[in-house]
């Protein structure tokens, strides 16, 4: 589904990825893990194109999404939650809701879309006229979630969904997470903690300093020392 | 001091703090969705002054009736300047942005003063001379019709920007354009909009300013000048603030020309500036 090969990337002249390989099959969830900075969110803004590919590519689908602009993504099916959420903080939840379905999207899908997030995340349908900026942490994640939803994606990637929140939180966002996934959406996820990330996913991938050091089925991960090695700096890119 | 009087300045005030409004919810529109100040916005507003006078000396044509042509003529223009210039040098420095549309101030200029010279025009006997009275209040039409016109335009540019899918995608691409962009909202085409109604707007105020204020190359100075304040006032990139700000100008410098002195009518405003701008550097509002 997502074919992501030999792919380099950077930051004007900062390269930060190295030949890095990835695929996530339909109906996957997929976990990115790794040390802090050492690449998840440069792949996964460079799958969605936010971040310069100096070298490789990525295939949606029989898509070439490296050769579109940011903003043709969606249509095609790929939905990005970014990092810290990014709602915009001077609108309303319902607005930031109308804004995940996409420029051109029919009304009928856009009030079908609100259904599903309302239902999945409840909270929000008391918050819908509150501006974004003034919601909790974990309101705002969920609003997050549920905006990259709306576009009825066939790939969700999240990046860190749930930083910062209180294990309720993160209870109910992995709940709807599972959810959604149930509904057939695959989903690629960065999340800092080892354990969740791999008892939520069926595969995972291990970042260190640009390259793809691990990869595996997350159960067969989850026992092997080396994960925590990598994160150690023991298992470098060299080993 | 006489009721009537009072009802003559406020009115004034309004019309003209509607008209500042516009020129710098033009500005304002464009630096929030693209971090770029237009320095020429004043020279679009003697552009858009020049077009409302000739059409009148050419044809005989009412500023009030071609006021949606200069309106919709501004709303290319931008979009022109938007393609051909803006865009080429968005990936530049900040100063070459700078320089860019500092260069086209002074280009615009320049070009009225050679096709025009720097002579003062000025409708004359158009639809909107003379007084009404209302009430026993006496009031100058043209004065009135930049009220009512300018707070007309004001609420069509609020519904179109707050009401409207793309108004949406406009404050999105302001509040956030690489998030705006993962939603699949063409950065490119929202700046090419805010230019377009950034020019609009400054089209609109231009013909109902000249159907009381002069034309010549140096006028956009006068109230871009002001309109700078407003955006600066009510806080960058702010549309609510830019027309607080606005009207807020329009009714202090009107009644500092009245009750001071009509040299020092800026100065209280150029005043109230410093005095936010120390107390509360953002200004009045944020983003949109
Ligand atoms: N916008 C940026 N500009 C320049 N360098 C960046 C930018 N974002 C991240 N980096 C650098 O890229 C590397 C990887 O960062 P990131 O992908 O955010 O890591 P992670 O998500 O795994 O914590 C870091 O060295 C970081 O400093
Ligand atoms: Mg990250």
């Amino acid at each position: 589904m997502l074919e992501v090969s030999g792919l380099a990337a950077g930051y004007r002249g900062h390269q930060v990825l190295w030949d890095v390989s990835i695929h996530v099959g339909p109906g996957e969830v997929v976990a990115l893990l790794g040390p802090n900075g050492s690449g998840k969110s440069t792949l996964m803004n460079s799958i969605s194109r936010l971040v310069e590919r100096l070298a490789g590519s990525i295939v949606f689908d029989g898509v070439a999404l490296h050769e579109l602009p940011a903003h043709r993504l969606l249509r095609h099916g790929l939905s990005h939650v970014l990092e810290r959420h990014r709602l915009f903080p001077y609108m309303s939840v319902l607005e930031n809701l109308q804004l995940g379905a996409g420029p051109r999207a029919p009304r009928q899908r856009v009030r079908e879309g609100l259904e599903r997030a309302y239902a999945l995340f409840p909270r929000l349908k008391e918050r819908t006229g509150q501006m974004a900026g003034s919601l909790s942490g974990g309101e705002q994640q969920m609003c997050a979630i549920a905006r990259g939803l709306m576009s009825a994606p066939r790939l969700l990637l999240v990046d860190e969904p749930f930083i910062g929140l209180s294990p309720q939180m993160r209870a109910d966002v992995a709940a709807a997470l599972e959810r959604i996934n149930a509904e057939g959406v695959a989903i690629l996820m960065i999340e800092q903690n080892v354990a969740a990330a791999l008892a939520m996913s069926r595969r995972a991938y291990v970042l260190r300093e640009g390259r793809v050091v691990l990869e595996g089925a997350s159960p067969e991960l989850a026992g092997d020392d080396r994960v925590r090695q990598a994160f150690l700096g023991r298992l470098g890119p060299d080993t | 001091m006489s009721e009537q009087l009072i009802i003559q300045l406020i009115v004034s005030g309004l019309g003209m703090g509607f008209i500042f409004a516009l020129i710098a919810i033009g500005l304002t529109l464009i630096y929030g969705v693209m971090n770029v100040v237009n320095f020429a916005h004043g020279e679009f507003l003697m552009l858009g002054m020049y077009a409302s006078y000739l059409a009148y000396a050419t044809w005989g044509a009412d500023p009030l009736v071609t006021l949606p042509f200069v309106a919709a003529a501004m709303f290319l223009f931008g979009l022109m300047v938007y393609y051909l210039l803006i865009r080429k040098v968005l990936t530049g420095s900040m100063q070459s942005q700078i320089f860019a549309t500092f260069g086209l101030m002074v280009f615009l200029q320049a070009l009225a003063q050679f096709f025009m010279g720097a002579d003062y025009f000025a409708v004359q006997n158009s639809y909107l001379s003379g007084v009404i009275t209302l009430g026993g209040v006496i009031l100058p039409v043209p004065q009135v019709a930049a009220l009512v016109g300018s707070s007309l335009a004001t609420l069509v540019l609020y519904g179109l920007v707050f009401r409207t899918g793309v108004g949406r995608q406009l404050r999105a691409a302001s509040q956030d354009a690489q998030a705006a962009s993962t939603l699949g909202i063409n950065a490119s085409g929202m700046y090419a909009l805010a230019w377009g109604i950034g020019s609009a707007c400054v089209g609109v105020a231009a013909s109902l300013l000249s159907n009381f204020y002069y034309v010549f190359p140096r006028v956009g100075a006068i109230f871009v000048l002001l309109a700078y304040v407003a955006v600066a006032l009510g806080g960058f990139g702010s549309i609510h603030g830019a027309l607080v700000a606005g009207l807020l100008i329009g009714l202090l410098q009107v009644a500092s020309g009245f009750f001071i002195s009509s040299e020092l009518k800026f100065v209280p405003v150029y005043m109230l500036y410093l005095i936010v701008v120390l107390l509360r550097p953002r200004g009045l509002f944020g983003k949109m």
